[in-house]
């Protein structure tokens, strides 16, 4: 035996504590405690003596292996410890740069805006219906009580495919076309684009309207009142004020224009409502008798109302927009605004 | 329609003032668009007269003159107009008068001068935008009156938008009817004394068109005088309507229309060759009109003509050739009722519009002639003399519109409105609109008058009550009504929903015009058939889209060419076709990308978009609703013909394509990287199938990749399909992770690498069973496609 088992045991503490790494410390502990380890080798050699100093001297190495095997343990939680911060250390990132990919867009306006049109009045039953843009004149004009050379008619602005084929004027041929098919009780709503022969600062020849119909028994101008003023302070969350103008649409009668309090400056008067404090915001009225002849239905028995608004028009005044014309030029600066 | 407020007080003047009344005008349906005052805020000024004048001895320009302001003497005003003269009466601001502006009068010398006052133009008092000189006024306007009180100036124009219904406002008599109803009052209609006749000279008159003119009156005026002028008042009241003042007999006619609503038309009786016909016009007959336009007729218009041509497009406007000038001295007045029917629509097909044609197309009351004949008469003898003809008259009662009762009942009116109201108001109401009331069982007989044409059924009626009442006074209810639970279609997916995954997946929605540049349209889709517009806009909106793409590449353009790189939208609509003739409307849902697939990031290197990174929306969109769509590769004509895919649903039907935008139309349209285009029927991505649960196997499943070597022309999906085409219920999924070609795999050959997924639902799957399958496999695929397992 060259060396005391102290001596040993002073040597194996210290390559302990040199021990950088895991890796490190693990060889150290191969060293002394593996098969061919020195604290290992030791008790083999127990073997070769007398059964009285064997005891002894096996209890001495027992001691030492257990004193190294704690300062093994300790230096392992250690040297865990210090890779454990040395990763967090090197792993520390700029949680201010962006993150990576695609992100995402928005919808157009005018989307957003239907959307939240046909979400009032769904919460209530009403269906959203839509029909074709090519109608004939029929459902466009005759059906909705407006006959040829009727001066109505030169108030829509019509883009002609034929004689009788047109690109859509409003949303109403679409009420002909579910009365055609359905019988009341009916509740429905139909958005869609429709066309007008006319292009300047404040005119589109697209745009867009949502037609709104509601036909059962005794429906009454006061129940499209109530409608009308629900939604119009529901669309633009506040409790504006909504006034009732008598107006003239050959598919109703009566027939009313509604304007609420200008929202830009709360019906103070400016450029906008032109110094009126007011801004025409959609046409209603009942649903006029010729038009439930027209589809076959009992005008004694079911009573109707029905309203059309212009989208684009509650758009600009819901968000402040101040050019109709930006609807159509799909600029992403323009656009992106709508997230 | 443009009114003087003066104008309408004199026929009925509520204790109101201009805001209530406008108000009330408004809210009774007959908008107001405009007030205007007729003349600038001023005050201090008085009508004068230049006594005399000498020229200003330092300047040339000026001269200094007495004036007679109607004090006790004569005021020296120094005075620049060219047009200033002795005698001439003039406007005058006193010293203290304000003129608009804000400007003051003082007493001033004016290059050593004293001059107590200014003489005025229109311009200077806010009554003209312009004006050459001094205001003349004529010469027996009083001295010293207040010029506001002298010219009524104290007035407002108020511009009324009227509904196609209401002709019968389009008078300041209608306006003042209206008024007098919503005030509770009565209204004073113009005074029409039956003019005296002096002479029995007539033209015959021969209506064939009766049924288009039921009502024609004509009479001769003889003798006027041509030198005559239209008083100051009439021109002041016409022009305050928007009228320009031409001549008396002219400006009388054109008063009378404002007055009344009736449209008349003076000929110069020399110029005629009796009898005057109203008549259809032949085919291709001409006719120059006042306003200097030729035309030529068609057989359908209804003309006033007399034995040599045609003189009038009836109801229109008057010809050139038998017009009034500055010499007529007889002429024939004409007031006739045309059908609205007759007449709609005519003057627009010649391009024209006139008061008259405005007027008569909505509806003139058929009752009116006789009276509007006789006022029209009074002015001009009192303008410019003249010995009056008895009136001739034709009139068809058959072919004169009808009036018929229409019943009201008290219970509608309580129904639809929900007010209550008595006899006496019912009364009041429409006997203020014009109508005759009686009573009956159930509630009113009303009989609507010769002006209203828009009142035939209780519905009519109900408006007017309402409107009288006020809307804004109707009750207004919560909607009450029978409601049936709603519904949640499952099989069906919501549009919004696959707008709400490419917008989460980086696209902007779009909107762009259904109709598009015929070039651009030829450019994208040069095979489809496509719908023209007859009158579009302009030619670069004169088609119908057949697909959304030419919208989106030129939105997409727009964007480029405003510093943006890229660019990723979408747009949901129609598109128009044409198929066997028949007109069809697609919904479609399409997509456009071009730039790079991220924006410029910090942690990785950008690159473009690929079709690999747009097909995973399309797919994306397809997972939505769990249906397969197949991609096969295909030839379009605006797409790259090694990247495009047509697009099939499980039962072989073409819903869609997606390609890279042909290079060579990319460098056309001006773009300067890679386009991606996608289009679907909406259709095709909406239909979902309801789930269906399968049970899960508790035996654990096994992975095999292996690789396979196939010619280069060999598509993956004709590997996955003809492994599908074994009907292994085993193989869970087949996942291709790797295409290789190059070293060590032949030439014209790739290396595809698939890995499947096996699982069973009775046991764990043995070595030997799975390689049995794998063999199976290999050996069809060998077979169909000729494919090795790669070593």
């Amino acid at each position: 035996m060259s060396a005391s088992i102290e001596e040993i045991l002073t040597q194996a503490l210290q390559e302990l504590a040199h021990a950088k790494d895991l890796n490190q410390l693990d060889q150290v502990r191969v060293n002394y405690l593996g098969k061919k380890g020195v604290f290992t080798e030791q008790m083999k050699e127990l073997g070769k003596l007398e059964p009285e100093q064997r005891r002894t001297a096996g209890q001495v190495i027992n001691t030492v292996k257990n004193s190294f095997q704690e300062a093994l343990d300790a230096r392992k939680i250690s040297l865990e410890a210090e890779q454990l911060q040395a990763r967090l250390a090197s792993e520390c990132v700029d949680v201010t740069l962006p993150g990576r990919g695609q992100t995402t867009s928005g919808l157009h306006p005018v989307t957003i805006t239907l959307r939240r049109i046909a979400k009032i009045f769904a919460s209530v039953g009403f269906d959203v219906v839509e029909g074709p843009e090519i109608e004939d004149d029929y459902h466009n004009f005759g059906a909705l009580n407006i006959p040829e050379h009727h001066p109505a008619r030169a108030m829509h602005d019509t883009f002609y495919f034929d004689p009788h084929t047109v690109l859509r004027t409003h949303t109403s041929p679409v009420q002909i076309r579910v009365m055609e098919s359905e019988q009341p009780p009916l509740k429905v709503i139909a958005p869609g684009r429709v066309y007008r022969c006319d292009s300047d600062l404040t005119h589109t020849p697209m745009f867009h309207q949502v037609e709104g119909f509601l036909v059962d028994k005794d429906v009454s101008f006061a129940d499209l009142k109530g409608v009308v003023f629900e939604f119009l302070r529901a669309f633009f969350e506040k409790d504006i004020q909504v006034r009732f103008r008598p107006s003239y649409f050959p598919f109703t009668e009566p027939s009313a224009e509604v304007d609420i309090e200008c929202v830009i400056c709360d019906g103070q008067g400016c450029r906008v409502c032109s110094h009126t404090g007011w801004l025409e915001v959609m046409g209603c009225g009942m649903i006029h008798p010729e038009v439930f002849k027209s589809v076959k239905i009992d005008h004694q028995q079911f009573s109707g109302f029905a309203f059309g608004m212009g989208v684009e028009r509650l758009a600009m005044l819901r968000y402040g927009i101040n050019d109709l014309r930006m609807f159509f030029e799909n600029d992403l600066k323009f656009l992106q605004q709508f997230k | 329609m443009q009114v003087s407020e003066a104008w309408l007080r004199e026929l009925v003047n509520p204790p109101v003032d201009t805001a209530t009344l406008v108000a009330q005008l408004t809210m009774a349906g007959l908008e107001v668009d405009a007030v205007q005052p007729v003349a600038a805020d001023f005050n201090g000024v008085v009508v004068a007269e230049v006594l005399s004048m000498i020229q200003h001895p330092n300047a040339d320009k000026l001269r200094i003159c007495q004036v007679n302001v109607g004090e006790a003497e004569p005021l020296q005003i120094v005075c620049g107009a060219s047009n200033v003269r002795p005698g001439l009466k003039i406007p005058a601001a006193l010293i203290g008068a304000v003129l608009p502006g804000d400007f003051k009068i003082q007493k001033s010398k004016l290059r050593g001068e004293l001059s107590f006052g200014m003489l005025c133009s229109e311009k200077e008092l806010g009554i003209a935008a312009s004006s050459t000189g001094l205001m003349e006024l004529p010469d027996d306007a009083p001295v010293g009156t207040n010029i506001r009180d002298y010219l009524s100036l104290n007035d407002n124009v108020i511009e009324l938008g009227l509904t196609p219904n209401r002709a019968d406002c389009l008078s300041v008599e209608g306006v003042a009817r209206e008024v007098a109803v919503l005030n509770n009052l009565s209204f004073s209609s113009a005074a029409t004394a039956v003019v005296a006749v002096e002479h029995q000279d007539t033209l015959a008159i021969n209506v064939e068109a009766s049924d288009a003119c039921p009502v024609y009156l004509g009479r001769l005026i003889k003798g006027i005088n041509p030198d005559a002028v239209t008083p100051l008042w009439m021109q002041e009241r016409l022009r305050r309507c928007g009228i320009r003042s031409l001549s008396p007999v002219v400006d009388v006619t054109n008063y009378v229309l404002i007055e009344l609503g009736q449209p008349l038309h003076a000929f110069d009786a020399d110029k005629l060759q009796a009898p005057i016909v109203v008549r259809r016009s032949r085919q291709a007959e001409p006719l120059a009109l006042l306003n200097d336009q030729s035309i030529e007729l068609d057989g359908q218009a209804i003309v006033i003509a007399d034995q040599n041509q045609a003189l009038a497009l009836a109801g229109v406007m008057g010809g050139k050739d038998s017009a009034v000038s500055d010499q007529t001295r007889d002429i024939f007045l004409e007031c006739a009722f045309f059908n609205p029917i007759s007449v709609a629509g005519k003057a627009r097909h010649f391009g024209l519009h006139t008061d008259s044609s405005h007027r008569f197309e909505r509806g003139v009351d058929f009752t009116l002639q006789q009276r509007a004949i006789e006022r029209a008469t009074q002015l001009i003898v009192e303008i410019a003399g003249g010995s009056v003809g008895p009136i001739s008259q034709a009139v068809d009662e058959s072919a004169l519109p009808q009036r018929l009762a229409v019943n009201l009942r008290q219970q509608r009116i309580e129904k639809v409105l929900g007010i209550s109201l008595d006899n006496q108001e019912i009364t009041r109401i429409f006997q203020g609109l014009g109508m005759q009331v009686a009573q009956t069982v159930e509630g009113w007989s009303i009989t609507p008058p010769g002006f209203r044409f828009d009142i035939a059924i209780e519905e009519d009626l109900l408006e007017e009550i309402g409107r009288i009442y006020g809307y804004n006074n109707l009750p207004s209810s919560s909607l009450l009504m029978r409601a049936a639970l709603g519904k949640a279609p499952e099989g069906q997916l919501a549009i919004a929903r696959l707008q709400d995954c490419l917008v989460d997946r980086g696209y902007q929605e779009a909107i762009t015009y259904s109709f598009i540049d015929e070039n651009m349209q030829n450019t994208i889709a040069p095979n489809d058939e496509f719908i023209r517009i007859q009158n579009p806009i302009s030619s670069e909106l004169a088609v119908m889209r057949t697909t959304l793409w030419g919208g989106l590449l030129n939105a997409a353009l727009y964007n480029l060419n405003r510093q943006q790189t890229r660019v990723r939208l979408f747009e949901a609509g129609l598109k128009f076709t044409r198929v066997n003739g028949e007109t069809q409307q697609t919904k479609m849902l399409a997509g456009l990308v071009v730039g790079h697939i991220n924006s410029e990031q910090w942690a990785e290197k950008s690159r473009n978009v690929d079709f690999f990174d747009v097909k995973a929306d399309v797919e994306a969109l397809f997972a939505l609703t769990g249906t397969a769509a197949v991609f096969e590769a295909t030839q379009h004509p605006s797409l790259h013909p090694g990247q495009s895919a047509k697009i099939s649903d499980s039962n072989g039907k073409a819903i869609g394509l997606l390609g890279m935008l042909h290079p060579n139309l990319e460098k056309q349209l001006g773009f300067d990287s890679p386009v991606f285009l996608f289009e679907l029927e909406q259709e095709a991505v909406l239909e979902r199938a309801v789930p269906k649960f399968s049970p899960l196997s508790k035996f654990p499943s096994v992975r095999r990749d292996i690789a396979l070597l196939v010619e280069n022309s060999v598509s993956a999906g004709a590997i996955t399909d003809c492994i599908k085409s074994c009907n292994e219920t085993l193989i869970r999924e087949i996942q291709i992770f790797d295409i290789y070609s190059g070293q060590g795999v032949a030439e014209g050959y790739k290396s595809v690498a698939l890995s499947l997924v096996l699982q069973e639902f009775t046991q764990t799957l043995t070595d030997a069973e799975i390689d049995a399958l794998f063999k199976r496999v290999l050996d069809v695929l060998a077979t169909e496609l000729n494919a090795k397992l790669r070593d």
